[in-house]
């Protein structure tokens, strides 16, 4: 339900967003070639990403994070209605030997910070007497109303009514700020209104990640500093990276020049192209232990079919044109090798490590959550067994950024290094 | 005898369906040092399966060939190749495609540069030499091709359809420079060509061939090439002769191209 209220709220800001970004303030400012093209719809190398949209669209996210776990950094007009806090009262009405009588119940609501005990209540008179019991925000809670009266359900008495208003086993009544259901066996069960917020532990507020990951980077998480962590994922990828790319593309190149190397590794290459990486993970533990070795093993192999790969069809990929014009220019085989078939297959071979990067990455955040003792994966998997959702957070926006800076580093790579792509 | 010599060259592709093309047949011919020959031919008739077993890059079934008295069996610096297109190197700039035979040879420096730039001069490309070959216009990177081949100073030159992916006016230029080219360095040349304009200025043997099995179906001497060099080519064009042949050969390959047609019509 709330689902829906955000993406709601989000296509509301997206459809808003463009008409004033396109209509109102990009109107004045397009004059470039593109501008003058009069067919743009269909047309790709006329889609630009707008950095307007671009912009909007992460304040938007961060917005509707805000708006839903109550931020401090907005205003209060744009948090969405917080679950309540205060407190509830409802009267019960008990029934025993065909006698009723009513009773009141109040309940304080309280915030999770602040654990409050429940309040001293006069007990009133007939024989159901008043209850009192505390419950923490987002949480609802059972209130035997029978505890401490003269007839108890084991004697007998029935909750007929809350309210005034008669009430079954299963049933709910509305009450002011929350809701009151009979529990299969006759105890009323307290809800209190939850609101359109998220709670903290499922998701912190902004600022709250932020002083968190102040505080990782001071103190540190599990005796290791935030740098660590990061640093020993990172070493773990480019390690295995570089053995995988070590032997996948001498091995690519061997099977796009040899019959028999073709033959004799077609088959494991083709056959271990389609398990990933994170299948193997339980038996690189088995056979290596959760230690360095397992890990950069397992990333070795994550890099190695795809390198090899790449260099395959960077080989397969020459113009046969070139290799003739090569030969009959004088070029021995070697002087093929060096001089056409590996910068022929450079761009290849720089895809494929893009996408090697890319699986590295991800299966070393994989393999730290199963077993690790520092690394990124492994500070969100200890932070969540602690229920420490900000510095899951933390990590899931560290692991993201980190994976992205790794491509643009690789594209920028390849723009300087094979800036012939495509131009063959 | 100096030269190139091919007896009786045949060549069947046996295809994987158990079937075979006769691509070649019972080719022969002989070419003195220094001769220009075009070859002209529908569509399919072995020009380039020709070509390709002249360069070395497929072995013929039978027949033998001969380059200067010895054997032809693969590729070699003799026999330099110039293709349609993509054939350079594109992560070489314009000075490293044109050096790239003497830089294979392990020709120093100083030499390779003086050749090098000897040759951007004839092609016209001196102020290109730092440009990568992508960064060139389709004319301007066959230049670089002829100029690469020319580096590498081969007894024969191959060319498979070179001008056949440039416009009619930079392609007009290129047949200049060819002849130019020719007549400079002395060069046995093979051309291979669609068009039958081209193969009377560029050749002065043509020959025609015809398919299935390919095989020589004609063979010319014309004076055009000759009259060609270092001349306005359309004027060559207007010589009395030109058109007449232009139209025999025209009509020749068309009654091919028919044949052919209905051949397959029947078939199917
Ligand atoms: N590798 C091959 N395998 C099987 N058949 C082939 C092969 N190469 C060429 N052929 C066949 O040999 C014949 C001659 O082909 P070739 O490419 O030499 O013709 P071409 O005269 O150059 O044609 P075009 O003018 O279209 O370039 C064709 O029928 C072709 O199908
Ligand atoms: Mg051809």
């Amino acid at each position: 339900m709330t689902g829906l209220f955000v993406l709601a709220i989000y296509l509301g800001i997206f459809i808003a967003a463009y008409f004033i970004v396109t209509k109102v303030v990009q109107r004045a400012t397009m004059k470039d070639y593109t501008s003058l093209k009069t067919v743009t719809f269909g047309d790709e190398s006329a889609v630009r990403p707008n950095r307007w949209a671009g912009i909007i669209s992460i304040l938007t996210l961060f917005l509707i994070w805000g708006m839903f776990t109550g931020s401090s950094l907005l205003p209060k007009f744009l948090h969405a209605p917080g679950a309540y806090v205060g407190t509830l009262e409802f009267t019960y009405t008990a029934e025993a030997d065909g006698e009723r009588d009513d009773g009141t119940v109040t309940v304080v609501v309280f915030p999770r910070e602040t654990e409050t005990a429940a309040p001293d209540v006069e007990p009133g008179d007939g024989f159901a007497k008043n209850d009192s019991s505390a419950i923490a925000q987002w949480r609802t809670g059972l209130v035997r109303v029978d505890k401490n009266d003269e007839i108890t359900k084991k004697d007998g008495a029935k909750v007929v009514a809350i309210n005034g208003q008669a009430i079954l086993p299963g049933e709910t009544v509305q009450i002011e700020n929350g809701a009151v259901t009979l529990s299969d066996k006759g105890t009323p069960n307290v809800a209190p209104y939850r609101g359109w917020q998220m709670e903290p532990l499922y998701l912190p507020p902004p600022e709250q990640v932020w002083s968190r990951t102040l505080t990782v980077l001071s103190d540190g998480f599990r005796s290791f500093t935030l740098f660590e962590h990061l640093g020993y994922s990172l070493f773990r990828v480019v390690a295995g990276f570089l053995l995988g790319a070590l032997v996948g593309i001498p091995l690519g190149y061997a099977m796009g020049l040899s019959n028999w190397f073709r033959g004799w590794f077609d088959p494991i290459v083709e056959f271990m192209r389609p398990v990933p990486p994170l299948a193997l993970i339980p038996l690189v533990i088995i056979w290596f232990g959760i230690g360095e070795t397992g890990k950069i093993i397992l990333l070795f192999l994550a890099a190695l079919w795809i390198m090899a790969i790449a260099a395959r069809s960077g080989v397969s990929g020459v113009n046969i044109s070139k290799v003739h014009a090569a030969y009959s220019l004088g070029a021995s085989k070697w002087q093929i090798m060096r001089h056409v078939i590996m910068p022929n297959s450079l761009p290849e071979i720089f895809t494929g490590a893009r996408v090697a990067m890319g699986v590295c990455w991800g299966t070393v955040v994989a393999a730290e959550l199963v077993a690790a003792e520092q690394g990124a994966g492994m500070m969100i998997m200890v932070a969540s067994r602690f229920q420490n959702t900000d510095i899951v957070i933390l990590g899931i926006i560290l692991i993201g950024v980190i994976g992205f800076g790794i491509d643009m580093l690789m594209r920028w790579a390849e723009r300087l290094l094979v800036p012939w792509k495509g131009k063959g | 005898m100096s030269g190139l010599s091919l007896q009786d060259i045949s060549m069947r592709f046996d295809l994987p369906n158990g079937g075979s093309v006769q691509a070649l047949e019972n080719v022969s011919l002989d070419l003195k040092p220094g001769e220009l020959m075009s070859v002209l031919g529908p569509s399919g008739c072995g020009k380039t399966t020709l070509l390709n077993i002249l360069a070395g890059f497929l072995a013929q079934t039978s027949g033998r060939l001969e380059l200067n008295d010895h054997e032809i069996t693969g590729p070699d610096a003799e026999r330099g190749m110039v293709f349609q297109k993509g054939a350079l190197f594109e992560w070489m700039s314009v000075r490293d495609n044109v050096g790239f035979g003497p830089s294979m040879k392990g020709m120093p420096k100083n030499d390779k540069t003086e050749i090098v730039n000897h040759l951007l001069d004839v092609v016209g490309l001196q102020e290109f030499k730092e440009k990568a070959v992508y960064e060139l216009s389709g004319g301007m990177q066959q230049r670089v091709a002829l100029a690469r081949c020319l580096a590498n100073d081969p007894d024969v030159i191959l060319m498979d359809e070179p001008l056949g992916a440039l416009d009619a006016l930079t392609r007009e230029k290129m047949q200049s420079l060819v002849l130019k080219l020719w007549k400079e360095t002395g060069k046995t040349i093979i051309l291979i060509t669609h068009s039958v304009e081209e193969a009377l200025l560029l050749g002065e043997r043509l020959i025609v061939m015809a398919p299935r099995p390919g095989r020589i179906h004609k063979e010319y001497r014309l004076p055009f090439a000759e009259l060609g060099v270092g001349a306005d080519l359309r004027e060559v064009k207007k010589h009395p002769d030109f058109a007449v042949k232009r139209d025999e050969i025209l009509n020749m390959i068309w009654d091919m191209e028919e044949e052919i047609m209905g051949r397959t019509e029947e078939a199917s």
